[in-house]
């Protein structure tokens, strides 16, 4: 009851609610479209099943008694073997349509499954790391030269300036830029290089239906095309210590000149004087 | 003749009785004591989300990680130690020697070890709470790397340790009783009693004692093998290259090239098994409840018995449902999900044989619509709404939104734990009489079943819409940089929180109703439901079964129920 008088504030309040929160990538509508249909068809057969729930409940079903000769007897018999005919050919049948309706949802799912993770991203897309460490997203670009330099995890000292243990002597490392949020253009596609350096977190972006865990010890892949500029909220959605609910940051999605302009401004500049 | 009244007398009092009954009903009272604690954990969470600066009783202020504890000791109290300890260890020694027509367990020795292993694990795991750093914090699930260094957190050092203690305790008195239900399934049975005079309760537990030794003995692998990771520097779970709070795992003299996948692959192994160890027995409670208040057999008996072994063998191959975004291979997340779409058949089955019951069925004999009955309905209900659910996250894209977000925090507890729930109140109303002689009462019955309906459905409904929002479980706040995402929800989960101390205040009705009903209940004579199954017979000691389990209106010119043990069956 009580949740229901906490939903009318609620619905008042934000217009979101009660759906996902607005779709920024390209390969979002076909999901929100399956997650419609879905949620749709089976809410029907909810209220169905208990719309013969709640008509069996209140439903008196008053005994016959059976004091009858012979005849009546076969009778009843007759038309309650009849019956139960009829209902297990009607259950047979209801069970075979449902079978086909399972069917339908896996081959839609599958076939949306298949384009979106059965192949990796575009050679030419957009290369950016992310990194999860107790509770910190980091997200690397490996500016200029596209080439990400080297980590390794007896480097890692977050007070002294290295979370992620980057190798400083790998000339690839100079031109790499770290960010503690993620800018991406829109209308390009995204290649995200996923890792962990401690235990596994939730990489969760709502706003571009896109999950995947990071794993310590298994980089990983997973590509995406943000198609709308926006601010999305970047969540981690499994479990990781006791500042798990902290872990969060944005996803900023901006024009291609907007971008550019972000990664110029943020490119390490050469300290005077510093040697390696 | 005094020598073995004495004998009796012993078998019923000592701590150590190896008596069926005895033990059952101590299994029942663990569950009780775990679900009493279990409850008032969940209602500290739910009070921390939306007001996190409350203190409360015993807890004072909770911090994050005292959040992220109730959590874990939440989820294991009631995953082990209420839906597989009720419905399994304590019903089937309570109820399945009876219903087979044996006077014992076949081993009644194991039965008693196993009550007392499962009470040691139940002290084990609640004195996670009480050492330096508290219970763990990673969930029921303990992924590692979090599960597998004590640095990795508070409680995830001595709490950890107590928990893996206590969950390998469990699975082995778990494998212990299914070994012996097993065995007195197959070698007890009375005479007559064959496979297919089974009832279907029976027929569950047989097919849960099965899936207990696969699932259990896997989770005990892999919590030794856990274990050894923390104490003996192995590196099954933990990769090379680990590093915690900032500090290297020294891990040089050992071969510390493991995956936490391994971890996932052996937990869910178990970990989806136990879904169907935990509910397969309601299921045959329902199909035998339902016949017995519509007076008619079950319909499709044949059918039901292949729908629980087909998931039976089905629960055994689905686990990696729950490792669509884990990192598994994308290949095999669509062999996951075709599996667990076809596991959806035989349930539907199932609810559609319920369904075609209730449409054909009669009212009860003995009251029009008695408290388990209702119970039975509730179940369905739940069934049906949480299972509903089900095909959505087994698709692997949109699971891929879902997964760990509160839609799954809906799908199971509607599923799993209401369902299983109310199946377990069903039990408890309808045997009763075996544990007490005595009836509960029926007002309080009704009224606990009614208030518990809508309590249930007001707080675990609208969670769907947190889930669907992008509200990730385990947040401790709805606090953080995306805030304004997460604080548009503060509305619902209040709701949800003040509907989940309606749903807890509501089980006292229960508790009062068990308290006053075991002293000064109806008496319930020797069959009050007029049932057809053993355990109810009056004397098993010359049992010889001669029918199916379900022969209600079975013959027009009979009396409407009939026995299985009855040889002449009275005219009416």
């Amino acid at each position: 009851m009580s949740a229901i008088f906490g939903l009318i504030p609620l619905a008042l309040s934000t217009d979101r609610v009660w759906w996902m929160p607005s779709n920024g990538a390209l390969h979002g509508l076909a999901i929100d479209h399956l997650m419609w249909w879905n949620l749709a068809i089976l809410s029907a057969l909810f209220v169905l099943a208990h719309i013969l729930l709640i008509t069996a409940l209140f439903r008196s079903r008053p005994l016959k008694l059976h004091h009858s000769d012979g005849q009546q007897e076969e009778e009843s018999r007759d038309r309650g073997r009849k019956v139960a005919d009829k209902l297990w050919k009607s259950e047979l049948i209801l069970l075979f349509a449902l079978t086909l309706l399972y069917t339908w949802m896996a081959i839609s799912a599958q076939r949306l499954w298949a384009t979106i993770r059965y192949q990796g991203a575009a050679p030419q897309a957009l290369q950016v790391e992310v990194t999860g460490e107790q509770f910190q997203w980091y997200f690397r670009y490996p500016g200029t030269d596209a080439a990400f330099g080297l980590t390794r995890p007896e480097l890692i000292n977050a007070p002294a300036g290295n979370p992620l243990g980057i190798d400083r002597t790998d000339p690839h490392s100079t031109d790499d830029i770290i960010s503690s949020i993620l800018v991406l253009p829109a209308g390009r596609e995204v290649d995200l290089n996923l890792r962990s350096i401690d235990v596994i977190h939730g990489f969760f972006i709502p706003g571009m239906r896109l999950k995947q865990n990071a794993v310590p010890g298994m980089p990983m892949h997973i590509h995406f095309t943000p198609s709308i500029p926006g601010d999305y909220a970047i969540l981690c959605s499994q479990v990781c210590g006791l500042g798990h609910a902290r872990m969060q940051t944005h996803l900023r999605v901006v024009s291609n000149d907007e971008y550019l302009t972000w990664l110029a401004s943020h490119a390490p500049k050469p300290i005077e004087g510093a040697t390696r | 003749m005094r020598i073995q009244l004495q004998q009796t007398m012993q078998r019923h009092r000592g701590l150590f009785t190896t008596d069926h009954r005895t033990i059952g009903i101590r299994y029942l009272l663990l569950s009780l004591l775990a679900v009493a604690i279990g409850t008032v954990l969940s209602i500290f969470m739910r009070i921390h989300i939306v007001s996190p600066d409350l203190k409360l009783p015993l807890f004072g202020q909770i911090p994050p990680e005292g959040y992220l504890a109730l959590v874990t000791m939440h989820g294991t109290l009631m995953v082990f130690f209420v839906l597989t300890t009720a419905p399994v260890n304590g019903f089937a020694s309570l109820i399945l020697p009876s219903q087979i027509g044996a006077q014992r367990m076949a081993l009644p020795l194991l039965n008693a070890a196993s009550f007392w292993l499962t009470s040691l694990s139940l002290t084990v795991l609640l004195a996670a709470f009480f050492v330096p750093g508290g219970a763990p914090i990673s969930g029921w699930t303990n992924y590692p790397p979090l599960s597998a260094i004590a640095a990795a957190g508070p409680g995830q050092a001595t709490g950890m340790d107590l928990w893996l203690v206590s969950i390998g305790i469990f699975c082995f008195a778990s494998i212990l009783s299914a070994v012996n239900m097993l065995t007195t399934i197959v070698s007890k049975r009375c005479e007559g009693m064959t496979l297919l005079r089974m009832p279907l309760t029976v027929w569950s537990w047989l097919v849960t004692g099965v899936l207990i030794l696969f699932a259990f003995s896997i989770l005990f692998a892999a919590v030794a093998l856990l274990l050894s990771d923390r104490h003996l520097a192995t590196g099954f779970f933990v990769p090379t290259g680990e590093v915690i709070n900032g500090l290297l795992l020294d891990r040089a003299n050992s071969h510390a090239n493991g995956s936490p996948m391994l971890w996932l692959n052996l937990f869910w192994f178990f970990g989806h098994p136990e879904v169907y160890i935990a509910v397969l027995p309601s299921m045959g409670l329902t199909s035998s409840l339902l016949a017995n208040f519509t007076r008619r057999p079950v319909f499709g008996y044949r059918f039901m018995v292949a729908t629980t072994l087909l998931i039976g063998v089905f629960g055994l191959l689905v686990w990696g449902h729950h490792m669509f975004v884990s990192g598994m291979n994308p290949y095999a997340g669509t062999a996951f999900s075709l599996m667990t779409m076809a596991i959806a058949i035989p349930s539907s089955g199932k609810v559609l044989g319920w369904l075609a019951m209730l449409l054909r069925g009669r009212d009860s004999r003995v009251h029009p619509m008695p408290t388990p009955m209702l119970f039975t309905f509730g179940f369905l209900s739940f069934f049906i709404a949480g299972g509903l659910t089900g095909p959505i996250l087994a698709q692997p894209i949109l699971d891929a939104y879902l997964h760990n977000t509160y839609f799954v925090v809906a799908h199971f507890h509607l599923i799993m734990a209401m369902a299983g729930a109310f199946s377990l109140f069903a039990a408890v109303y309808y045997w009763f009489p075996l544990m007490t002689g005595r009836l509960m009462h029926e007002t309080l019955g009704k009224w606990h079943f009614w208030l518990s309906l809508i309590g249930a459905y007001a707080t675990f409904f609208p969670m769907h819409f947190a889930g669907l929002a992008g509200q990730p479980r385990h947040y401790a706040q709805l606090i953080g940089s995306t805030s304004t995402f997460l604080s548009s929800l503060l509305p619902l989960q209040t709701g949800i929180t003040h509907s989940a101390l309606f749903l807890a205040s509501a089980q006292l009705l229960f508790l009062a109703n068990l308290a006053w009903s075991a002293r000064r209940g109806k008496p319930a004579g020797s069959n009050p439901w007029r049932a057809t199954t053993l355990e109810w017979a009056s004397d098993l000691t010359q049992c010889r079964v001669v029918r199916g389990p379900y022969e209600y209106n079975f013959q027009s010119n009979l009396s409407d129920f009939v026995m299985q043990c009855a040889a002449e069956p009275e005219q009416e």
